[in-house]
């Protein structure tokens, strides 16, 4: 693999900007057509709704940590657990990795840029004005939307003047996310370089390819059914209502069949991420390229046919239930096999702690925490005992925050001194690590226990029986919730300056992809003349 | 494909030609979502249909007078509940004459439900039956029922409503009890 650099070879000419460096000040974000500035708005912004949504987290925690109600009326902690959950959706895990996508994806297959730059300025800027219409929600009458992110009717019709405003908020989040998704397809299937044929892509852009289609699949399925919510309450449908011929039980099978893919979008990418960095520090070849890939497509695949399991309780047919059961363990085997595969890769593998190695390892072990507790979900009658308690709320925190938000610290662990050109305090990045890896078992831990022992979620009050493992739980809530802050200061602290990093950056491992021939920090407009591939 | 240095004429066909095929797929992805927008309202209609075709939950089978003959099955009983909602809340006093009764499969009973406008102006109201278990939908025949039309109320009226009905006799033998549920709305259209 060789890249040649030049600015006088540029045949590039769909979009028009200036081909020496960024434009000046607030012009380069506002018009930003770069992928590498779009990436870095993505991820700043989310982020900024990390915190936010960690905020509402920690409010939540707070009025947890002893039985009785001590800090905010019950309406508000309905209306922090559903923001919490908006925001931290389509708010933090999905935008972190448009922004990595947007970032990585021309480096790693020698593009000049994304397809649609302008298309791409348009999906970001989306984002900002939608998170400010939901977020208003909270200071206009009737309250935020408090009826959970789910929204099922009738409860969520009942919301106040909140609701046509989330309705709206999400409907421009779907539009950004399928814009992102689209710019993604594009790039991946039209600009790789010559010679990077699909079965030699990088594994993180694999799993975006893959991801893409999903998003593109399931949010207009989603943005049919918030339609439906909104018709419904203003229009006089009745989608969801007995009383004109609907049914609300209609409203969950729809918004499952967008729910579950959801789940994989905001997991595939981390596999991707998962797959690069391991091989890396193992300084092997990832074991078993292709049935990665394969794995992928057949978790998104499955991801189409297993909606029912999250709605057991409806009072199913017997022979649903069954095959909702049996499709859904059904993706253990690919995701066994993705596991399998990483382990693989670091056995007799020549390991190095790195801090994005040490994400990557503490996403394999949580993740399949999560994973299995996910199995114990699937098997239907245990689930009418699990069904809406602490236990769902264990497992999928098990596979969204050290699954997905480890993944995406470990991408910016490894990416950062690449993005920056410097290399960020280790030290401190592996404290972040070890506090953020034991207060996260200490926050998500017992909410397996109070799950099992009956403690039903989106409550903001309980039993005194459950009192013990509440305040821990809350006190790993804000050991956790502390700790990001030392992120904050070591992106902050790498973005401002620091010891120069090399154009390999991991020199000690063995970085593999295009991304590494480049310099640390890229030049602004790279491999303008496609790199060979062979 | 990528492109290299050469003449600015042979650079702009090939600008074009990336152009155009960004094009064609970017509107062929715009109209994958579209179809996937379209997807979610038709499942509406295609569970009504996959409703029709198991008998699960069917609300047009709910709402219709069946004819059956009555034909009593001996030595097996089956435990009928009668449930009530109304959920616009407070327009409404709504309630079942009794919790429960035993029937056997194949013979006509009847029950009675209790229906009171709060509201001090008239009403038309409509009531939406429900089977429990689903499954169970397609063996309970109504041969009269209040919920087949609307029903008119004078500003606080209150009536007795019945509803007759045959289990029928070939309901599974695992089914040994289930429940009529009705929700009363106010009909549209009424004032």
């Amino acid at each position: 693999m060789s890249t040649v650099q030049t600015h006088a070879g540029h045949a590039d000419t769909h979009h028009d900007h200036d081909h020496h460096g960024p434009a000046k000040g607030l012009r380069r974000w506002l018009f930003a057509t770069n992928h590498k500035d779009i990436g870095t708005m993505y991820l700043v912004f989310s982020l900024t709704m990390f915190f936010v949504g960690g905020t509402m987290a920690m409010i939540i925690r707070a009025e947890l940590f002893q039985p009785g109600l001590q800090l905010v009326d019950p309406m508000f902690f309905n209306s922090m657990t559903t923001m919490h959950a908006l925001v931290m959706i389509f708010g933090a895990v999905m935008p972190a990795f448009v922004g990595l996508a947007n970032w990585m994806i021309p480096l790693q297959i020698g593009a000049p840029d994304m397809a649609l730059p302008r298309m791409n300025n348009l999906s970001f800027w989306i984002l900002p004005f939608a998170f400010l219409l939901l977020l208003s929600t909270l200071f206009v009458e009737g309250g935020a939307p408090a009826s959970g992110w789910t929204m099922y009717p009738p409860l969520s019709l009942q919301t106040g003047n909140a609701f046509p405003m989330s309705i709206f908020a999400i409907h421009l989040m779907g539009a950004s996310s399928i814009m992102g998704a689209i710019n993604v397809i594009v790039t991946i299937m039209n600009m790789r370089a010559p010679g990077m044929t699909l079965l030699k892509m990088p594994l993180f852009t694999w799993s975006w390819l893959i991801t893409a289609y999903l998003i593109i699949a399931v949010m207009p399925v989603l943005a049919g059914a918030v339609t439906m919510l909104l018709t419904d309450h203003f229009f006089g449908t009745t989608f969801f209502s007995a009383a004109g011929g609907g049914d609300p039980v209609m409203y969950q099978h729809i918004f499952w069949f967008f729910g579950h893919p959801e789940v994989y979008i905001m997991i595939l990418p981390a596999f991707g991420i998962v797959s690069e960095i391991i091989p890396t520090f193992s300084r092997k070849r990832l074991f078993g390229y292709d049935a990665m890939v394969y794995a992928i497509a057949s978790i998104a695949f499955l991801s189409f046919i297993v909606w029912a399991h999250h709605m057991f309780t409806v009072g199913m047919p017997l022979a649903g239930q069954m095959f909702f059961m049996l499709a859904t363990m059904l993706i253990a085997v690919p995701t066994g096999v993705k596991v399998f595969n990483w382990t693989a890769t670091m056995y007799k593998g020549s390991l190095t702690f790195e801090p994005p190695m040490l994400f990557a390892i503490s996403f394999l072990f949580m993740f399949s925490i999560g994973g299995f507790s996910g199995l114990m979900l699937a098997i239907v009658p245990a689930d009418f005992q699990y069904h809406d308690s602490y236990f769902v709320v264990a497992h999928f925190h098990y596979v969204l925050v050290p699954g997905a938000v480890f993944a995406i610290m470990a991408a910016a662990y490894f990416w950062l001194p690449k993005w920056t050109g410097h290399m960020y305090n280790q030290k401190l990045a592996k404290a972040h690590f070890w506090l953020s890896t034991i207060f996260v078992n200490v926050l998500f831990f017992p909410q397996h226990f109070l799950g099992l022992a009956g403690m039903p979620r989106r409550i903001p009050d309980y039993n005194t029986q459950f009192a013990d493992w509440n305040m821990v739980s809350s006190i790993g809530a804000f050991g956790f919730g502390l700790s990001q802050l030392i992120f904050l200061y070591i992106v902050w602290q790498c973005a401002r300056g620091g010891v120069k990093a090399t154009d390999k950056v991991w020199d000690g491992g063995m970085p593999h992809g295009l991304e590494w021939t480049l310099s640390s920090p890229p030049p602004y407009h790279s491999f303008e003349v496609a790199p060979e591939v062979k | 494909m990528p492109v290299t240095d050469r003449s600015p004429l042979i650079v702009k066909d090939v600008t074009n030609d990336r152009e155009r095929s960004h094009r064609s797929l970017t509107r062929r992805l715009w109209l994958f979502a579209a179809c996937f927008f379209a997807f979610g309202f038709a499942l509406v209609p295609l569970y009504d249909v996959l409703c029709d075709v198991t008998g699960y939950g069917n609300r047009s089978r709910l709402v219709e007078a069946s004819t059956i003959v009555e034909a009593p099955v001996e030595n097996r009983s089956v435990t009928v509940e009668f449930v009530s909602t109304a959920p616009t809340f407070g327009s409404w006093e709504f309630r079942p004459e009794v919790g429960k009764i035993e029937v056997q499969p194949g013979k006509l009973y009847e029950a009675t439900f209790h229906a009171k406008n709060l509201r001090a102006q008239p009403i038309v109201a409509q009531a939406v039956p429900s089977i429990s278990p689903l499954q169970a939908t397609r063996y309970f025949q109504k041969t009269e029922c209040f919920c087949f039309t609307p029903q008119p109320f004078a500003a606080e009226e209150s009536r007795e409503f019945t509803v007759r009905f045959i289990v029928d006799p070939t309901l599974p033998n695992n089914i040994d009890r289930l429940t009529l549920g009705y929700a009363m709305y106010d009909a549209k259209g009424s004032s």
